[in-house]
């Protein structure tokens, strides 16, 4: 499913509801997301899941092409841990083999 | 760290998109639930610019009761993974945070 899929799913479901204000409302939700990880916020949405931010320390990487050490600064990476409704669901379809 | 939850995301959709109260409420609601039932039929989902929810079989496994020691096997299951966009990994990159 696609964000544009995503959209039309909820819009379908809520008809007092203009595309247009579902498209709106979707993409106002990520950026609001987006925003509060990256100002270091966590996300918790019971149910579905949390979204925190991993440290990662610095390290020496290298550049592939040449092979040359390069120091990579420490930065962190958002991480996703599904809740426990969302657990349950997604592992229910594994035996009707649906994918 | 602050969190951000369903109920800040409704009150900003009654403020910046003019919906009402209960319409915020319900389209956030449905926000999440449409990617559980996506999930749930085993599909994956793909939000450019934030990231991909995807599917992974995981096959039984060795494990152990933390507790009491004893070994369990972990039963095959399917589990949900995240993996952020380009952009979501850039704009949090830039977090300089206190570490850890």
């Amino acid at each position: 499913m696609t964000k544009s899929e995503l959209i039309e799913r909820i819009a379908r479901k809520q008809s007092h509801l203009a595309l247009k204000d579902v498209e709106l409302g979707v993409k106002t939700l990520l950026e609001m997301m987006s925003s509060a990880l990256a100002s270091g916020d966590r996300i918790e949405i019971r149910g579905f899941g949390s979204f925190t931010l991993h440290y990662r320390p610095p390290r020496v990487g290298r550049n592939p092409k040449t092979g040359a050490p390069v120091a990579l600064a420490s930065k962190h990476v958002p991480h996703f841990k599904p809740g426990k409704e969302l657990r349950e669901r997604a592992n229910s379809s594994a035996s009707s083999k649906s994918r | 760290m602050a969190a951000l939850t369903k109920a800040e995301m409704a009150e900003a959709l009654f403020n910046e998109l003019g919906l009402n109260k209960r319409e915020a409420k319900e389209l956030v609601d449905m926000f999440f639930e449409q990617i559980r039932q996506a999930l749930e039929k085993g599909e994956p989902v793909k939000l450019s610019g934030f990231g991909n929810f995807d599917l992974r079989d995981k096959g039984e496994r060795p494990g152990r009761n933390p507790k009491t020691g004893e070994e369990i096997p972990i039963s095959a299951r399917r589990v949900v993974t995240f993996r952020p966009g380009q952009k979501l990994k850039l704009r949090v990159e830039g977090y300089a945070g206190t570490g850890q």
